[in-house]
């Protein structure tokens, strides 16, 4: 391909002309790619345009049906990851494969290391390599202690003790705060300097644009784009990916606040986490009509509290909460439908009922009142008209809505959620007030831009939304204020326009005093062992 | 002081099969394989070696060494059962082991019937089978905290796709841990028709490898807890017979008082959290790619 004429020695691995099928799909269809020494090759796609089936490929987990693979140009058979490491092909999975209950020194020593001690005899090497690429990994710490960037060092560390020269990141970042993305950066510029090549796989541009030299985007199984970053742009990229120009434009016309009412209001709030510790330390809080407030904040410093005590759905031990100016109740079912709609943080098993269909999965909060039900008994006709209507104005893609909703990728399981909250089936109006926690982890670029459009037309409607993120970018581009969670405390709020990623990320890592003026300490280095009032809650197993 | 030495002496005895088949429990359930099945596994080590060792009953016919194989033999080959059904099958664990103590039950009872009331010649001595586990445990202790294969082991009953990934053969580890629990079960077997009560009788197994499940549990899935768990459940065996008919409490409530201590003491555990000691991936079948 075009590498003929830039490199002079053949590329370190290359994928000719492979194609992977699954009974009912192609997953890759004639995949060429080629990653030179000492290069970031980004892999860029949307959810299902086949990056994992490549990987898969490139790391013997799958054999292709067709083509060929070479390492150094000659051609090979990858069988098995096994085999994948002793050709110097290492890989990062997004969700770690380490035993707990173990050091690292000893998952490290898994499938390697002396007959006996086995531990011992790697934590030398552990030790050198955590070093000279400042990992910053203890080889005696036992993994489930560890922060999840810390498992994903331990894991970058495997590789490097098998000698890989070829390291594939599958979504690295997704489990990263804007800290630990910066330190994960620097090792590997690092791995680059000593001519290794990395594959790096990201839904975010500004990622892919700020680490990697070159891109190849994948579409519907096919490579549709390669191009150098040099020159690319978060606009250039994006269309490559989706196929069609995609808008990175958030900003909404802004309402005039001052002006609007205050629909929900909290005074004060006080809550216990699920281990009994203070996990909400007075919180107050204003939304106004048509307003949208972003709460940041390091996972497990009460932001799931505060939700949870909002939708009624966690124990409140002092404040008051008012909608429209009228108190608040503390059933979930009764604050439901007085208009609040939670987007849960975890979208699979509190969101939906994985086992149950498209249609019933819809009908959860509706399923007993007219239409839907009549006399007591389920209007099966009705129940199965609604669920079409709401796949086709939220554009669901679903083979029908009788499919078991375990069966659908992520972001249509968030599709079905906003369509069972955001639903105007009574005919009150729809929501007053949205909770959303996390409402576009792990979706790819559509999915996402579907779901900041239907957050805003619900504030352009005049609903106040509550968007809890750990994406900075998307708390910048959608919110009109944004607070942060610290402690158990809700700083600011502070107005999106003047705010800066830094200034948010310093408030995060407690550099902002805190109303009770107790000095934190924390600097923003420390953001990956901050302990938060409630256990770190960073495996959200969003993905699908 | 004689009567403590005594019970101590009675409680090895006593103790001696319950480590031998905790021991092989715990290696099974390290590799995440639960095997219910020992009483069963028990039951046909205890007939296969009394039959060997008895031969036709003339002296000399038979081999206390040979019987000692064929028990283990025999528990092994009924523990290859269960890991057939339960790792290459993917059935569930705990049904297949209770089918599995119910089957080597009844067929040690049947095939049994003709050496019923038969004694054994030449009993052989307790000292070596009490010495050789604790020396087992201590040798079983070292191999899974310090050695490359006892790590596999370990890993494989934490986490498999780790282990399958990196190239290690996830189900012939663990068909090798439940065999190997097998044989252990299958020697406790023979320890008892042959060096503890030199005969056989249907049922003379009495509830003893339920204890030795319990006691993988009360131990914490560690070789060298289970030497004194063990111990601990032989001295209460030995009050057991020493306390019959010598106070006001009715006899019944001694016999029983194994069996309600199991329940006590895994309360206890569960207090602890004992519980968060097992394996991460114990009684599940590994299929590969899933998550």
């Amino acid at each position: 391909m075009t590498s003929a004429h830039t490199a002079t020695a053949p590329p370190v691995l290359e994928l000719r002309a492979v194609t992977k099928r699954f009974p009912g799909v192609i997953a890759n269809d004639k995949v060429s790619l080629h990653l030179n020494a000492g290069e970031v090759l980004a892999l860029l796609g949307e959810n299902g345009a086949g990056k994992s089936t490549v990987i898969s490929v490139m790391y013997g987990l799958y054999r292709p049906d067709e083509g060929e693979t070479l390492v150094d140009g000659r051609a090979v058979t990858i069988g098995s990851p096994a085999q994948a490491l002793k050709l110097g092909i290492g890989l990062v999975p997004q969700h770690p494969m380490l035993v707990a209950r173990h050091s690292v020194a000893e998952n490290l020593a898994l499938g390697g290391g002396s007959a006996f001690f086995p531990g011992r005899s790697v934590a030398g090497r552990i030790r050198e390599l955590s070093e000279k690429y400042g990992l910053g990994v203890d080889p005696g710490a036992r993994v489930s202690q560890l922060s999840p960037g810390e498992k994903q060092r331990v894991e970058i560390l495997r590789s490097l003790l098998r000698g890989v020269r070829v390291l594939i990141l599958d979504e690295p970042t997704s489990v990263l705060t804007p800290q630990e993305v910066g330190g994960l950066f620097q090792v590997m510029n690092e791995l680059r300097k000593d001519g290794r090549s990395l594959v790096f796989i990201s839904h975010k541009l500004g990622e892919v644009l700020e680490i990697t030299d070159r891109v190849t985007v994948l579409r519907k199984g096919k490579v549709t784009g390669n191009a150098p970053t040099r020159g690319a742009t978060r606009e250039t990229l994006a269309e490559m990916m989706v196929g069609r120009s995609v808008s990175f434009e958030r900003k909404r016309q802004t309402p005039d606040l001052k002006a609007a009412p205050v629909r929900l209001a909290a005074h004060d709030l006080q809550a216990l986490s699920s281990r009994g510790l203070p996990a909400l330390r007075g919180v107050n809080l204003e939304l106004r009509a048509g307003e949208i407030v972003g709460v940041a904040g390091v996972a497990g410093n009460g932001q799931s509290e505060l939700v949870e005590v909002l939708a009624g759905l966690h124990d409140l031990q002092g404040g008051q909460i008012t909608l429209d100016g009228v108190a608040l109740g503390r059933n979930a079912r009764t604050i439901f439908e007085s208009g609040v709609a939670h987007i849960p943080e975890d979208r699979i098993h509190m969101g939906t009922v994985p086992s149950m269909s498209v249609a019933e999965n819809l009908a959860l909060r509706d399923y007993a009142k007219p239409p839907l039900s009549r006399g007591g008994v389920r209007d099966l006709g009705a129940l199965d008209s609604h669920a079409r209507q709401m796949v086709n104005t939220f554009d669901i893609s679903t083979p029908g809505v009788g499919t078991a909703s375990r069966l659908l990728s992520g972001g249509n399981i968030q599709k079905i959620i906003l369509a069972r909250e955001l639903g105007d089936l009574s005919g009150q109006g729809g929501a007053k007030v949205i909770l959303a926690v996390h409402p576009t982890y792990g979706l790819d670029i559509g999915a996402t831009e579907q779901v900041h459009r239907t957050l805003m037309d619900a504030a352009g409607r005049g609903a106040c939304v509550l968007l809890v993120s750990e994406d900075l970018d998307e708390l910048l581009a959608l919110s009109d204020s944004i607070a942060v969670m610290y402690h158990g405390e809700l700083l600011g709020p502070y107005d999106a326009a003047t705010a800066t990623r830094e200034g948010i990320g310093l408030i995060m890592a407690g550099g902002a005093a805190s109303t009770d003026g107790t000095p934190h300490g924390a600097g923003p280095g420390d953001l990956s062992v901050q302990a938060g009032p409630d256990e770190p809650n960073h495996t959200r197993g969003l993905k699908a | 002081m004689d009567e403590l030495l005594n019970a101590l002496l009675r409680a090895l005895a006593f103790g001696t099969p319950l480590l031998l088949a905790s021991l092989g429990a715990v290696i099974n359930e390290r590799a995440g394989v639960v095997n219910l099945g020992v009483e069963g596994m028990m039951a046909l080590g205890a007939l296969a070696g009394f039959a060997v060792a008895y031969g036709d009953g003339s002296p000399g016919s038979g081999s206390i060494a040979l019987g000692i194989v064929a028990a283990m033999a025999a528990g092994g080959l009924a523990a290859l059962l269960h890991a057939f059904i339960t790792i290459t099958l993917r059935a569930n664990q705990f049904v297949s082991g209770l089918s599995l103590t119910l089957l080597g039950l009844g067929v040690a009872g049947l095939l049994g019937k003709k050496y019923e009331g038969f004694p054994l010649f030449g009993q052989p001595n307790q000292w070596p089978f009490t010495i050789g586990a604790i020396v087992l445990a201590l040798l079983l202790a070292f191999w899974l905290t310090s050695t490359r294969a006892g790590l596999t082991l370990r890993s494989v009953g934490e986490n498999p796709a780790a282990a399958d990934v990196l190239g290690l053969n996830v189900n012939l580890i663990r068909y090798g841990a439940v065999a190997f629990g097998g044989a252990l079960a299958g020697l406790a077997g023979a320890y008892l028709s042959l060096v503890y009560r030199p005969s056989w009788t249907d049922g003379m197994t009495a509830g003893l490898g339920w204890i030795a499940v319990a006691l993988v549990i009360f131990v914490g899935w560690n070789p060298l807890r289970a030497i004194f768990g063990s111990v601990f459940f032989g001295l209460l065996y030995y009050l057991q017979f020493r306390l019959q008919g010598k106070t006001f409490i009715p006899t019944e409530f001694f016999a029983a008082m194994p069996y309600l201590l199991v329940i006590v003491v895994l309360a206890f555990a569960g207090l602890r959290g004992q519980q968060g000691a097992a394996p991460e991936a114990l009684g599940r079948p590994y299929t590969r790619g899933e998550r």
